[in-house]
């Protein structure tokens, strides 16, 4: 059979079940595509093509139904968590409805994590401090910056989210994304001198080199701060894992999607799997089993309420956790370096000196 | 069949002798092992897979994994084994949990031969037994009376129970009487001076076989020649004990049980790490071969850290905080 004959055996069968071939070929290709071949049919029956035969007949006969400019289908966002470099659904199969902060209109289904999810976040968080706190500051200021470079081109997404979530303009909404981005930078460079600020030689009395230097605390649970939900939440992520440290991220409870969004940068900007782990859901829910969980060595209560804090600081407290407190904080002011000595732990050195 | 009898029991041998017209010769054997029904691998996995997503809760739970840590052949088979290592191994046994004096101990320490006798004077009157690889254990590579030296060294320094490898050259060229014969001697290696005798475990390396089939056909050839225990694998080869190769296992017990009223054990062997695995094997053995081998006698799981993860969920449910690897011990 030649090209042509097969041509025109595809179309005349097609033309048989017009109707049937319009309605598959749309969901199936995806309404844009079957647009495109549509302004490509003349073309194609013009210049009688060979390659692409049944493509040409199928795209014939799309051409009536495209006069009526179908809809477009809209593709939803179906966002997940971020767990050891996956993203998963709650493993309870529960999500609750995110809404506009202002219109109160639906925006999305975020995952409502259960305890469970918190257990397999902290399993990959636990598998990731090797290799994290093992890399060189160097290098993990670079993959910080890398972040900050991924984030940059996903700005307009994230101003959106921003936007929608706190009920700020699209301007506001693009400071506060370009000043998080500025954050992951000014972490980024934290990284490799942080050592120099809070480590070093100390004079002691006796032939001894006597050093400090600063190590990563493990596996950090983060509460995010529930009112800025990105500003906030990098100003709290990007310190514990400059410092060395893996976190489980538990999101803003109202506004989860750019936390959730966020997952998807650190998945494409070198970050290894389980580095950062986000959940999204009850903040109350998931705190309570990650505050007493013994594989934990740190928490920051920042997202928490006050009777919650306290709560969860008295469950750490079993395996002598780093406990964060909750204050009223100025997420576009300096941060200064306090959050990144909460997560280290200094280690102190005596070495013999001279022969 | 009026009453059961288990493997090591004096009459065992008479009832099996009810079947010896189908071990008499080389082709009756071979008549009979290629005369046992297919293995439909589809249903089999499908029905292995079923039985994985029961979900066992709160005190079912509890009660698995008390019986699974209860089952446990804590196993060290490294090259690196030293006498130190194994003291701790069995220190381990003893008390898995020393934050828990309730925890049960475990069934029985498996090593090599010649850290039988460390482990036997490290585990003291315990009750555990100490188990012991032979018959030039991973391989099976090498002569017959090497093999034996090998199994009779292992029950002089004291062992209760050998594990022995398979000649899988041997049976997958289809010399089955010579796998036969095999077993046969080495059980019979596994008499004591004083009339008692350790415990022979089959193993027949499920990954080194292929098919399905050849794992049925294996059963019935270790049960007929006298094994007390059939074991999927040695855990030094990529594919090891699976659901679905345990289950025709368990299913291959109950109808040799049915057979000739002879009950044999079966130990899953390598890659079973997680509380989660555990409790599906229990349930493989509670729907297939029935309550009667949900015991330490009739069931055991070969592995080292399968331990420290029930140990861990135990820790979980008995102080509804998840626990941590800096709570258990490193092995």
């Amino acid at each position: 059979m030649t090209a042509s004959e097969k041509t025109a055996k595809a179309g005349s069968t097609a033309r048989t079940t017009k109707a049937q071939a319009a309605r598959k070929a749309q969901p199936a290709r995806g309404a844009r595509q079957a647009a495109k071949e549509t302004k490509d049919t003349k073309a194609v029956k013009d210049a009688k093509d060979a390659t692409g035969t049944t493509e040409a007949a199928v795209a014939a006969d799309t051409k009536e139904t495209a006069d009526a400019k179908p809809s477009r289908l809209s593709v939803f966002k179906t966002y997940k968590l971020y767990v050891g470099g996956k993203f998963p659904r709650s493993e309870s199969g529960r999500v609750y409805e995110v809404t506009d902060s202002t219109s109160g209109a639906w925006l999305a289904n975020a995952p409502l994590s259960s305890r469970k999810d918190a257990r397999d976040a902290v399993v990959a968080a636990r598998k990731a401090v090797g290799g994290w706190s093992g890399a060189t500051a160097y290098n993990r200021g670079q993959v910080l910056y890398r972040v900050a470079e991924m984030l940059e081109g996903r700005a307009d997404q994230f101003a959106r989210e921003v936007a929608e979530a706190e009920g700020l303009s699209r301007s506001e909404a693009a400071a506060v994304v370009e000043a998080a981005v500025d954050r992951w930078v000014w972490y980024a460079g934290w990284t490799d001198k942080i050592a120099q600020v809070v480590g070093g030689a100390n004079p002691v009395a006796g032939p001894f080199f006597n050093l400090s230097t600063p190590e990563p605390t493990g596996v950090v649970a983060v509460l995010a701060p529930q009112d800025s939900s990105f500003l906030g939440l990098v100003s709290v992520l990007a310190p514990v894992i400059a410092t060395g440290n893996t976190a489980v991220v538990v999101a803003s409870q109202k506004a989860p999607l750019p936390a959730l969004s966020l997952g998807e940068v650190l998945a494409t900007s070198d970050v290894p799997g389980g580095v950062v782990n986000v959940l999204s859901g009850k903040t109350a829910e998931i705190a309570a089993p990650l505050a007493a969980h013994q594989d934990v060595n740190g928490i920051d209560l920042t997202g928490a309420s006050a009777e919650l804090a306290a709560e969860l600081e008295a469950a750490a407290a079993d395996n002598l956790k780093r406990v964060r407190r909750p204050s009223a904080e100025d997420w576009s002011a300096d941060p200064g370096i306090g959050r990144l000595t909460a997560w280290l732990e200094t280690k102190t050195v005596w070495h013999p000196m001279g022969v | 069949m009026s009453s059961v009898v288990p493997a090591y029991a004096p009459d065992a041998a008479g009832r099996l002798s009810g079947l010896a017209d189908v071990t008499a010769s080389d082709s009756a054997l071979r008549r009979f092992l290629h005369g046992l029904p297919g293995v439909d691998a589809v249903g089999l996995e499908a029905r292995a897979a079923g039985l994985g997503t029961r979900s066992i809760k709160t005190t079912a739970k509890a009660y698995a994994i008390d019986l699974a840590i209860s089952m446990i052949d804590l196993t060290t088979l490294e090259g690196a084994d030293t006498p130190g290592k194994v003291r701790s191994l069995c220190a381990k046994g003893v008390l898995p949990d020393p934050t828990d004096r309730t925890t049960p101990r475990v069934a029985a320490i498996c090593v090599y031969p010649d850290m039988v006798a460390v482990a036997k004077e490290a585990l003291g009157d315990s009750g555990i037994h100490v188990a012991s690889v032979a018959t030039a254990f991973p391989a099976g590579r090498a002569a017959m009376d090497v093999k034996l030296a090998d199994t009779r060294a292992a029950v002089a320094a004291g062992a209760d129970e050998i594990d022995m490898v398979i000649d899988r050259g041997a049976f997958l060229s289809g010399r089955y009487m010579e796998v036969f014969e095999e077993i046969r001697t080495v059980k019979a290696a596994c008499a004591r001076g004083d009339g008692s005798a350790a415990h022979l475990k089959v193993i027949f390396e499920n990954g080194e076989l292929s098919t399905y089939d050849n794992i049925r056909r294996c059963s019935w050839l270790a049960m007929l020649a006298g094994a007390d225990f059939i074991k999927t694998s040695t855990g030094k080869v990529a594919v090891n004990a699976t659901p679905a190769n345990t289950l025709l296992m368990l299913e291959a017990v109950r109808d040799f049980r049915d057979t000739v009223g002879v009950q044999v054990g079966v130990k899953p062997a390598g890659g079973i790490r997680t509380t989660k695995d555990a409790v599906k094997y229990l349930v493989l053995v509670n729907e297939t071969a029935g309550d009667d081998w949900l015991s330490p006698d009739w069931f055991r799981f070969g592995a080292s850290s399968l331990l420290n993860d029930l140990l861990m969920q135990r820790q979980k449910l008995r102080t509804g905080r998840y626990s941590g690897p800096d709570y258990v011990t490193v092995d």
